[in-house]
């Protein structure tokens, strides 16, 4: 009877949850307008959520992209067929690792930042000093770091895609002797722009409207202690990471599933 | 105890406001009026809905019952546009300062001129350099927030509240940890922004002595009650025990020093769960 009223409750809990964090983004995405009569509160926040997270997106993407190449080339010459490894590393980064492994590196390093802001925020009773000022929070604080993790998600998915291919043509071509031509040719004649580049950028946006949603909603809702703003900030990585994930199983199947 | 509702300019009416918190009723059905022009304390114990009430008159919580007016206006049937515009005319000061950190002094002061008006920049340098100046911070314009003391940073709050010339400021424990200094210039500077500037001023705080000597008017809450209101020689020389033992400051009275709980013997002599 227990495990059932405890169901029971938890169940209860979480539809609440979904249902302020549904409110909280009509709220949030009701502001775009706002926000865009005001540029300047955007390109700050591009700064600070896109723009920083530049380097981590970088180097990550040219690991993978290495790894990428290292890993294909070992496969690819068992059939003799090492000429096609870009196709291999840049379908792979395009239309998988790209969108999600920056996704996920994105709910780590900016969605915690966010979360953290904002429950700390909260914390302070700056949110609220704010709504006595007759300022809506969730159009001056919120709406703008939405919009920034909207925007800055497919193109640093595009940047990590693009740093990991010349990684794998660094290890292919540089070290295990793949030529370079084949490299680049290959990869050109086999890449379709809408089935992989624009699938791709779609699943980014995704990720971007997901991962910045739950980032700032975990912090908005956060009790507003050091251990409920520490608790926010862990909520959003985990729960990012499986939405990502989810979600891409989702797109995938829908984009690719008839292939 | 008199009742001072009838016959003056109330700028704010509390009429029989009932406020719970789950199971727990902070305010039961009680009834306050703040005048225009004068300086109103609300004083009591510490978990007796004090800051409560000011988030209930500034229409940040919701009463389960009972309404708020504040100048003439029922704070909880307006619609979010018409709060938003009565908010402009009210400052409040936060305990903590609610300063956003992200910018520094000049910009905080600035906020919500750039935010509410369309005055230029050097017409907003100007203003904030009066506000400032007002309290005694001008050279500390370009400081950051964590730079600042915690009497510093109430200071450079004071300043945001009177940056749009409110009619009224909520002062939420202003005195709570100052030293005497800070305290006594936020004692002066609540009383002259108060007389200069012709505006009206609730103070929530515990503390007895200085609440006490710039307070127009005193209301003494305990228990979800009014326990006492006056002037503060009334309430000095109230005779309810429940303002006798907040103003002596005796660890016992009608507010318990113990919290709650069973038998002291049978609880020490039970197994109990590990804690």
């Amino acid at each position: 009877m227990d495990f059932i009223e405890g169901l029971g409750a938890s169940t209860r809990i979480s539809f609440n949850k979904l249902g302020r964090g549904t409110h909280f983004l009509v709220q949030t995405i009701s502001g775009i307008m706002s926000v865009l009569l005001r540029p300047r509160l955007l390109t700050k926040q591009l700064y600070s959520v896109g723009v920083m997270s530049f380097l981590i997106i970088t180097i990550s993407g040219l690991f993978v992209g290495m790894v990428l190449g290292l890993q294909g080339y070992y496969t690819l010459s068992d059939f003799g067929a090492e000429e096609t490894l870009g196709v291999m590393v840049a379908a792979s980064l395009v239309r998988e690792l790209g969108p999600v492994v920056s996704a996920l590196l994105f709910a780590g390093r900016a969605g915690s930042a966010l979360t953290a802001e904002i429950g700390l925020m909260k914390a302070t009773e700056q949110l609220s000093g704010m709504e006595m000022m007759a300022i809506d929070p969730i159009k001056r604080i919120i709406t703008p770091r939405f919009l920034a993790g909207l925007i800055s998600m497919p193109l640093l998915a595009g940047i990590f895609s693009a740093v990991g291919i010349i990684g794998g043509q660094i290890v292919g071509s540089g070290l295990l002797g793949v030529d370079e031509g084949a490299y680049w040719s290959q990869m050109q004649a086999s890449i379709d722009f809408y089935d992989d580049i624009v699938n791709g950028v779609i699943k980014s946006i995704v990720f971007g409207f997901v991962t910045s949603w739950i980032a700032l909603f975990e912090g908005y809702d956060a009790i507003p202690t050091s251990e409920g703003v520490s608790r926010a900030t862990t909520r959003t990585v985990v729960n990012s990471a499986f939405t990502i994930l989810g979600l891409d199983f989702i797109l995938t199947a829908l984009m690719f599933g008839d292939h | 105890m008199h009742n001072r509702v009838s016959g003056q300019d109330n700028l704010v009416s509390v009429r029989d406001l009932t406020f719970s918190r789950g199971n727990k009723k902070i305010f039961d059905d009680i009834s306050l009026d703040f005048q225009r022009g004068k300086v109103t304390a609300i004083m009591g114990p510490s978990g007796t809905g004090k800051t409560t009430m000011l988030k209930l008159i500034g229409g940040q919580l919701f009463p389960d019952k009972g309404s708020v007016f504040v100048d003439g206006q029922n704070v909880h049937k307006l619609r979010r546009a018409d709060l938003y515009n009565l908010r402009k005319r009210l400052g409040m000061l936060f305990q903590s300062g609610a300063l956003l950190t992200d910018m520094s002094v000049f910009d905080n002061v600035a906020f919500p001129l750039r935010e509410h008006t369309q005055l230029t920049e050097s017409m907003i340098r100007t203003l904030v350099l009066m506000k400032l100046q007002a309290v005694g911070l001008r050279g500390a314009s370009q400081l950051m927030p964590n730079e600042l003391s915690g009497g510093m940073a109430r200071r450079v709050a004071l300043a945001r509240a009177i940056a749009l010339d409110p009619m009224m400021i909520m002062y939420d424990e202003p005195f709570t940890g100052q030293d005497p200094i800070s305290m006594g210039v936020l004692v002066h500077l609540i009383k002259s922004l108060n007389n200069i500037l012709g505006l009206t001023s609730i103070i929530v705080s515990h503390d007895v002595h200085d609440t006490m000597a710039i307070a127009d008017y005193i209301y003494v809450l305990s228990g979800g009650k009014i326990v006492g209101q006056g002037s503060p020689k009334e309430i000095q020389e109230s005779d309810s025990e429940w303002v006798q033992q907040f103003m002596t400051g005796a660890a016992d009275g009608p507010v318990h020093f113990h919290y709650p709980a069973k038998d002291y013997i049978d609880d020490l002599m039970s197994s109990g769960k590990r804690y």
